[in-house]
């Protein structure tokens, strides 16, 4: 029969248990699944699902022997892998299955050229070496994208742009043409105009060269785009697996409808045209010297924020959009005044730009934040009650121990929190929870204005639809005013009512959300909202590589 | 590979780890509420047996050493005399209160003195080691240093038992570990000397931390030219030689305890500076700390709250083996002879005239099993303390 002579890779039954301090947990439970030459196979749920689990002990990975396969076969070209050999795996490694990782700084070596990292795989498995060796790293640094590829061997990981990483890694990956790659996230940590690319990249690579891909991710939308096939994870089981459009056009697992209801709802605040004016920065310029030589000399700036222009009204979001480095992070410690700038920043009529730290104090009752890490913006060793009172000890210490716990339990019950959980310590609580306890700590001041930086990007999808509706709850409540910070345009959507989109430190196109979403002006916000929205690659030169 | 770390959220249920005390609320006070973490780091300290166990026996040398002058002490615990008590070991008394002649202090070891108590109905209670750390020997059957009495022959006896017409060795002032060669008791200066020793290493440690921790805390929260002209200035101080100021010291000052104390803390402040500074630069930046400053906590209160309990992980786990050092640098100068002054009861002194005196082991050997004893100890907390404070058993 034609479906198994084509059959590449054959999961049965696998399981995963590790053990850890005497106990062992199951990560995989008796999951089955095929791949057949030539298809993408996606593995996608949240974290902690199993699915990097699965991927790693198809390679073999894990860390044996605190990992052990308690039941179920794997077999890769009718072999098990298995019951290889370490000697055997190690062939197959890198030869017939490769894997790239989701973080392309950590997965290079910082100490070696490219040229001699993919020249090392080369001579391991083919023994190729010198000129030979150098035509072929040539050859697949074109293959992958990277401009310039002979001007680039003798280039070091940290002077190659993150894209760039990805495309050197998965260069390394088809050094010798696998029939399988193994992708573990290998867009995650890149911006959306690059993940594009890479994911075009490695669909035509596919094509071009007939391996099959396993292909692991959270993101349902690159599911749809690249996958033939998938397989829902939820607990280590797979929970739903069919092929792409019958799963997203009718997903029959309850797990599959909320994934694929998760994403947040687009109801942002009205546009306020005429509310008070709550801040308002003008020409802002956040500017770090660059120093150089004996006297360190000023040479330069690095312009992290240059000249921006913003205004926020009463009961609106206004969303910062942009990729990592165009500087709308360090806009929003700018406004807040934790960084120092340049430039007039009025904050409710008050002209808080240059005030020192203690003259800033009155002011910050009123402008709060909430960071992206939910894991690093509370401190360990606080319990959630002494973590929502050290607002309140600062700005109204005559509080009665009474009335601060009344205020810490009804800032909880704001957020969703069981009060009963305020003794209770931060690693106690799940990500999403974590997120709440800081957002309680922003609201327990009853502010008007929060900056919000990326407050779920470090979170799941169901749960960064939670985190949404909880935030737009608070802000009709509160009438609170939000400058949201985000890379991640789905979010921005459904909350702002009003955009910056921002790079290299500069305002590239406002105006209401409405407008710009249905009617972009600049080819780098078309760009941009193609990639978020249909992980589509713009034209040449209008983003970076 | 680290989402096994990160928890899922299903709607909102109960933190997952509910076998925690932490629900706990503040109504159930017991006299000192420990965090979860500082329980887990009580278990990992108590799980390491050798480490808990040596604590105890050197808390309970410790205090005993507290109350030397209650053990070993050349006036007499109490003394009745003519129908009422008298605490000499609190109080000095004149000869006259017992019958003397002279109005000089009374000396309880004096024969006449002794007869006198007797002979009104009196009664001495001695500490079970009856001589202080400078007491005398009287009438020793060999020159000093005599050995323990112990090993004594009533060959060796004779002589001084008949002159004072006693039955034997056995009666004469007795020595458990000998006396040194100035004919003072071994016991009674180990145990002062103990007392001497950890008190200073103490001192030493927790004076010169406070300000090590305080000084790195500045320059790793400010940073900047703060940071590089404390780090100068370190670097000079540090290369300033410690044992030519205490040379030079000693020649204008009497060597005592706070001056010795005081020459060794300005240069042993230093140890923890390096490492609170490098825990303090590392923790500016988490995310908590700029929550902290947007909500205006002043500076001063965002180092004690929150980056302190970052540094002193770090400050506690090395804390035990300052302690030892200490403890070694006081007996080290007083072995070389530049420690506390001649006379006073010390480790160093004593492992020197074991040095000097090789015909009587009981002197050297007596110093070496203290000070190895209680490097031991302390060196065993210390390993206890850093098994506590590891991360990997905190959080694992």
């Amino acid at each position: 029969m034609d479906a198994t002579t084509n059959m590449l890779l054959e999961v049965r039954d696998l399981s995963v248990a590790f053990r850890q301090g005497g106990r062992e947990s199951l990560a995989v439970d008796r999951i089955s699944f095929d791949l057949r030459k030539g298809e993408t196979v996606a593995l996608v749920g949240e974290s902690g699902s199993g699915k990097s689990v699965t991927a790693l002990s198809v390679m073999k990975l894990l860390p044996y022997p605190a990992a052990r396969h308690p039941s179920g076969t794997i077999r890769f070209n009718g072999q098990d892998l298995l019951a290889m050999t370490p000697e055997q795996i190690r062939h197959v490694r890198g030869n017939d299955i490769t894997i790239i990782f989701q973080e392309p700084m950590t997965s290079l070596n910082p100490l070696h050229t490219i040229e001699k990292q993919i020249a090392e795989i080369l001579l391991l498995h083919k023994g190729l070496a010198g000129l030979e060796a150098r035509n072929r790293i040539l050859e697949l640094l074109t293959q992958v994208g990277i401009p310039d590829p002979a001007g680039r061997l003798q280039s070091y990981p940290h002077q190659l742009s993150g894209g760039q990483r990805q495309r050197v890694m998965i260069a390394m990956a088809l050094a010798n043409e696998p029939d399988l790659l193994i992708a573990d996230e290998p867009t995650t940590a890149l911006d959306v105009t690059v993940q594009a690319q890479i994911l075009k990249l490695l669909k035509d690579i596919q094509v071009r060269l007939g391996m099959a891909m396993l292909f692991i991710t959270h993101d349902l939308g690159i599911v749809r785009k690249l996958a033939d096939t998938v397989c829902v994870m939820k607990d280590g089981k797979i929970v739903e697996h069919g092929p792409v459009e019958r799963v997203f056009t009718a997903p029959e697992h309850p797990y599959t409808r909320d994934l694929l209801a998760a994403e947040p709802k687009p109801d942002p605040a009205p546009s306020q045209p005429d509310a008070q004016v709550v801040l308002k920065a003008d020409d802002l310029k956040v500017w770090f010297p660059i120093r150089r030589g004996l006297l360190r000399r000023t040479v330069g700036h690095i312009k992290a924020v240059d000249g921006v222009t913003i205004a926020v009204r009463k009961g609106e979001t206004l969303g910062v959009v942009g990729e990592s480095g165009s500087g709308k992070t360090t806009l929003g410690l700018a406004i807040l005044r934790l960084i120092s700038s340049q430039g007039a920043i009025v904050f409710l009529g008050n002209t808080i730009a240059g005030l020192k730290f203690e003259a800033m104090r009155p002011f910050r009752r009123n402008m709060q934040i909430v960071f992206q890490d939910p894991y690093g913006s509370l401190s360990p060793r606080m319990s959630v009650s002494d973590v929502i009172e050290e607002g309140l000890w600062v700005h109204h210490p005559k509080l009665s121990a009474a009335e601060r716990e009344a205020r810490v339990v009804g800032a909880l019950r704001d957020v969703g929190l069981e009060p009963e959980w305020r003794f209770r310590y931060p690693h106690e609580f799940s990500g999403g929870q974590r997120q709440r306890v800081a957002i309680a700590r922003a609201v327990v001041l009853e502010p008007t204005f929060v900056v919000l930086d990326e407050p779920t990007s470090a979170l799941d999808m169901l749960i960064q639809a939670q985190i949404v509706e909880l935030l737009r709850d608070l802000q009709k409540r509160r009438s609170l005013t939000y400058l949201f910070i985000s890379h991640d345009l789905r979010v921005v959507a459904a909350l702002a009512s009003h955009l910056v989109v921002m790079r290299y430190g500069k305002v590239v196109e406002e105006g209401p959300a409405s407008d710009l979403f249905a009617n972009p002006k600049s080819d780098y916000t078309r760009a941009l909202f193609a990639a978020a929205f249909n992980l589509e690659t713009a034209p040449e030169g209008v983003v970076a590589q | 590979m680290d989402d096994r770390t990160s928890l899922k959220e299903p709607a909102l249920p109960a933190p997952s780890r509910s076998d925690l005390p932490a629900a706990e609320p503040p109504a159930a006070k017991k006299w000192i509420t420990l965090s979860p973490i500082n329980q887990r780091r009580l278990q990992n300290f108590k799980a390491n047996r050798r480490g808990y166990y040596a604590l105890w026996v050197f808390l309970a040398l410790f205090v005993a050493s507290l109350g030397s002058e209650l053990i070993a002490n050349d006036q007499p615990l109490m003394v009745r005399y003519d129908g009422g008590y008298y605490f000499p070991i609190f109080k000095t008394y004149t000869e006259t209160t017992f019958g003397g002649e002279f109005e000089t202090a009374a000396d309880y070891r004096d024969p006449y003195l002794q007869k006198q108590i007797a002979e009104k109905d009196g009664r001495i209670t001695w500490a079970p080691i009856p001589y202080s750390y400078n007491t005398h020997k009287l009438d020793s059957p060999t020159p000093f240093p005599s050995k323990p009495t112990w090993l004594l022959t009533e060959k060796e006896c004779e002589p001084i038992v008949q002159k004072k017409g006693l039955t034997g060795c056995r009666d004469l002032e007795y020595n458990w570990l000998g006396t040194d060669d100035q004919g003072f008791d071994v016991v009674a200066r180990l145990l002062y000397g103990f007392r001497v020793s950890v008190l200073f290493g103490l001192i030493l440690t927790i004076v010169s931390s406070v300000i090590g921790v305080a000084a790195g805390a500045v320059q790793g929260y400010f940073g900047g030219w703060i940071d590089l002209l404390f780090q100068r200035f370190i670097e000079i101080w540090t290369s300033v030689p410690e044992l030519y100021v205490l040379l030079i010291v000693a020649s204008v000052f009497d060597r005592t305890f706070f001056i010795l104390l005081g020459i060794l803390l300005l240069f042993s402040w230093v140890r923890l500076v390096g490492l609170v500074r490098a825990e303090f630069l590392r923790g500016r930046n988490f995310e908590y700390i700029q929550a902290a400053r947007a909500l205006g906590v002043r500076n001063r209160t965002i180092m004690f709250r929150h980056l302190l309990p970052n540094a002193m992980v770090a400050t506690m786990t090395f804390m035990p083996f300052i302690i030892s050092s200490s403890v070694m640098t006081l007996t080290a100068l007083d072995f070389l002879g530049f420690g506390l002054p001649a006379g006073s009861a010390s480790l160093g002194e004593l492992l020197k005239q074991g040095k000097s005196n090789i015909q009587a082991p009981w002197l050297g050997m007596a110093g070496f099993f203290t000070v190895a004893i209680m490097l031991s100890l302390l060196i065993f907390i210390g390993e206890a303390v850093r098994d506590a404070f590891d991360p990997r058993k905190t959080f694992g």
